[in-house]
């Protein structure tokens, strides 16, 4: 049998980087599942939180801009459902976000102990949020059968406006991720800019309001949100009928989200050195 | 790179230390507080000083296939350094190593678990932390548990295991995980002398089977028995290597045998403590001269009491560095009262008879305790050897702890015609 020599020097970690994630691959389930596995052991109101959460926030915003503020919805789709089209990749991200944000910290004494592409934790968080967003998307189903809400062709492109929503997450995620490690108390920032994140994306209610009230111009500012790409597909997706995608704020929201995500690596792999030493 | 799984050269690893402020905890708001004070007072008071600090530097071994290499040294002196390195979980500052193989660390096993989940769920996540593959693993895992011993746990979370029980798991996953290079840490210490004789055995086997293995240990006796070459790590560099006998020799030399004489500074949360120990010859108040086994030893203890103590107890043994007790003794036994009616300061001589010990190095603990509030404090001395004297030496070396009193008759031979 021919082994394989390995060379360890400064710097020489770089160059195998993404061979060696390939190599790892399937230790990015065992994380996830690890994680999943963990919560529904502890807690029986596990699955039940995966699902309260979006659904009870839905609830609410609905009764405030729908039957308070009396925004429209998009065509003829039922409020709820596009407020709910909006509140699961939101979650997806924001869960995502706030787990690989914390994911570092939270396995130092394995990353100090054991060798393993460290890139493989902050991706497996994102992987276990993604289950719950399958648990929540089970409620969107409901929904549907409720409001008598027929989905069309179009919701077989959900997956790729999932795949964005998964690397709109991770680029800001490993972004947080490394700075967590450096300076421990960034995590009590993190939920704040989820919070924040929550009331500027366009959530509660439609894009189409928004771009009425910013104009054309000012909306592409508002789109450098990767979120807002996200939820316009989801609703894109999810609502058909006369929901419309905005293509410019797309393209932008997909250009800020790739910008983020390589950014995130960069920083991350910058950080990465160090990260044995420092934790 | 024939017949070598292991090349390092001129390895080095370099810390930055920060003096003023912490580096490990750094918070986001101190450093935006520093930096808000720099930028008000130019130049700011606080600025904190960076120190490099060699932990390894300038190392070069090589390890052929199929050895088991014994590195050896005390506490700080690189060694941790140098299995990160070498698995990995760090980088070198410079230098370059060759890893010729799959390396696999047993570096404080059963740091993969998760305690919730069973034993039977942790070897599938330990073996992929470890870089198994799934269907490796499950073609390993009946061997596994097998080797273990805990399969009628496997369903139990591992966090109602025992200690023991945690460390044959993960040490039965890792060990399968068949590398070609496996790196142990101190990990055996926690199982029982049956698991400890298995594992030993499992990684002599290991060996055996052209693998290489690099053992990091304090218990001399077991880097006697498995290895062949051992390493002497001191301050970051290579003190000797060679054979482990001859090794552990120097490494036992590098120990103090001359007369110790500690003071250790009061702590004024303990009501009564020990402020001083010292060791040394009956007569050896001329202070450098080496301690010699063949003349009595004394060891001097000041205790300070802060306040009037009673039921006072002092205790004293004798350990190898290993940590085998050779002997101890203690006030009550000796019907000795070290007690203090009032505050103040006492000394407690304790002798033994020279000619007791052979020339090896020992460490004496003494511990300070009552009835009613168990240990009030404790002190261990460094590593000690008593050195025999030039005309006193043995004409060959021997094997043991103490110098066995032991009476020799030799009869004359018997002619049998």
């Amino acid at each position: 049998m021919r082994r394989e020599t390995l060379i360890l020097e400064p710097g020489r970690a770089e160059k195998e980087y993404w061979r060696d994630l390939w190599r790892y691959r399937e230790l990015f389930f065992m994380f996830a599942w690890r994680d999943i596995a963990a919560r529904y052991k502890q807690t029986v109101v596990g699955v039940l939180w995966a699902v309260l959460q979006p659904l009870l926030t839905m609830i609410v915003m609905t009764l405030v801009f729908s039957n308070l503020a009396g925004l429209p919805s998009e065509g003829a789709a039922p409020y709820a459902i596009m407020v709910y089209a909006a509140m699961l990749p939101w979650q997806f991200f924001a869960n995502s976000l706030s787990a690989s944000g914390n994911s570092l910290v939270g396995n130092a004494p394995l990353i100090s102990k054991v060798y393993f592409p460290r890139l493989v934790i902050p991706i497996a968080s994102v992987i276990t949020s993604f289950i719950d967003f399958l648990i929540a998307f089970s409620i969107l189903i409901a929904l549907m059968l409720i409001y008598q809400f027929w989905p069309s062709w179009r919701m077989m492109t959900l997956p790729i406006f999932t795949a964005l929503a998964f690397l709109s997450a991770l680029g800001p995620g490993l972004l947080l991720a490394s700075i967590n490690v450096k300076y421990r108390d960034f995590r009590y920032v993190i939920p704040f800019i989820i919070q924040f994140g929550l009331y500027i994306s366009p959530i509660g209610f439609s894009t189409t309001v928004v771009r009425e009230k910013l104009g054309e111009t000012l909306f592409l500012f508002y789109a450098l949100n990767p979120m807002v790409g996200v939820i316009d597909g989801f609703r894109w997706a999810i609502l058909g009928g006369e929901s419309t995608v905005y293509w410019p704020g797309l393209l932008i929201s997909l250009t800020a989200t790739i910008t983020l995500l390589l950014i995130g690596i960069d920083r991350f792999k910058r950080a990465e050195r160090t990260f044995a030493d420092v934790i | 790179m024939d017949g070598i799984a292991i090349r390092v050269d001129s390895l080095g690893k370099a810390y930055q230390i920060r003096h003023g402020a912490e580096v490990r905890d750094r918070r986001l708001s101190e450093m935006l507080t520093d930096e808000f004070q720099r930028w008000f007072r130019r130049g700011g008071d606080r600025q904190s000083t960076l120190e490099t600090f060699w932990a390894l530097r300038d190392l070069s071994f090589e390890v052929r296939e199929g050895e088991v290499l014994g590195i050896i040294g005390r506490n700080g002196a690189g060694k941790s350094t140098l299995l990160k390195i070498l698995s990995r979980i760090t980088d070198p500052t410079n230098g370059r190593v060759e890893i010729r193989g799959r390396v696999a660390s047993l570096l404080e096993v059963g740091t993969g678990f998760h305690p919730e989940l069973t034993g039977r769920e942790n070897i599938f996540l330990n073996g992929a932390i470890l870089g198994m593959k799934f269907g490796e693993i499950r073609r390993k895992f009946d061997e596994i548990v097998e080797f273990s011993g805990v399969e009628r746990f496997l369903d139990t979370p591992v966090k109602r295991y025992s200690s023991g029980m945690y460390v044959r798991l993960a040490f039965a996953v890792a060990a399968h995980l068949e590398p070609d290079i496996l790196l142990v840490d101190e990990v055996l210490a926690v199982g029982d002398a049956e698991f400890q004789k298995r594992c030993l055995g499992k990684m002599q086997s290991i060996a055996g089977g052209g693998r290489t293995v690099i053992f990091v240990s304090h218990q001399l006796p077991s880097v006697v028995r498995l290895c062949e070459k051992a390493l002497l790590i001191e301050g970051g560099q290579i003190r000797t290597s060679g054979k482990p006998e001859e090794v552990i020799s120097v490494y036992r030399g590098a120990g103090t045998s001359e007369a110790i004489n500690v003071h250790l500074p009061p702590d004024p949360k303990k009501y009564v403590q020990l402020t001083r120990v010292a060791i040394e010859n009956d007569d050896s108040a001329n202070g450098d001269l080496p301690l010699s086994l063949d003349r009595p030893i004394l060891v001097r203890v000041r205790l300070t009491a802060i306040e009037p103590s009673r039921e006072l107890a002092l205790s004293f043994a004798l350990l190898t560095t290993e940590g085998t007790v050779v002997f101890a003794s203690n006030s009550p036994n000796a019907g000795a009262d070290v007690s203090f009616a009032e505050p103040g300061e006492r000394e407690v001589l304790l002798t033994f008879p020279g000619g007791q010990l052979l020339n090896r190095e020992f460490v004496c603990r003494i511990a300070l305790w009552s009835q009613s509030d168990g240990i009030l404090d404790e002190y261990e001395t460094a590593p000690v050897s008593f050195v025999a004297r030039e005309t006193q030496r043995l004409p060959v070396q021997l094997n043991g702890l103490v110098a066995g009193q032991i009476g020799w008759q030799v009869m004359e031979p018997v002619c049998q015609v």
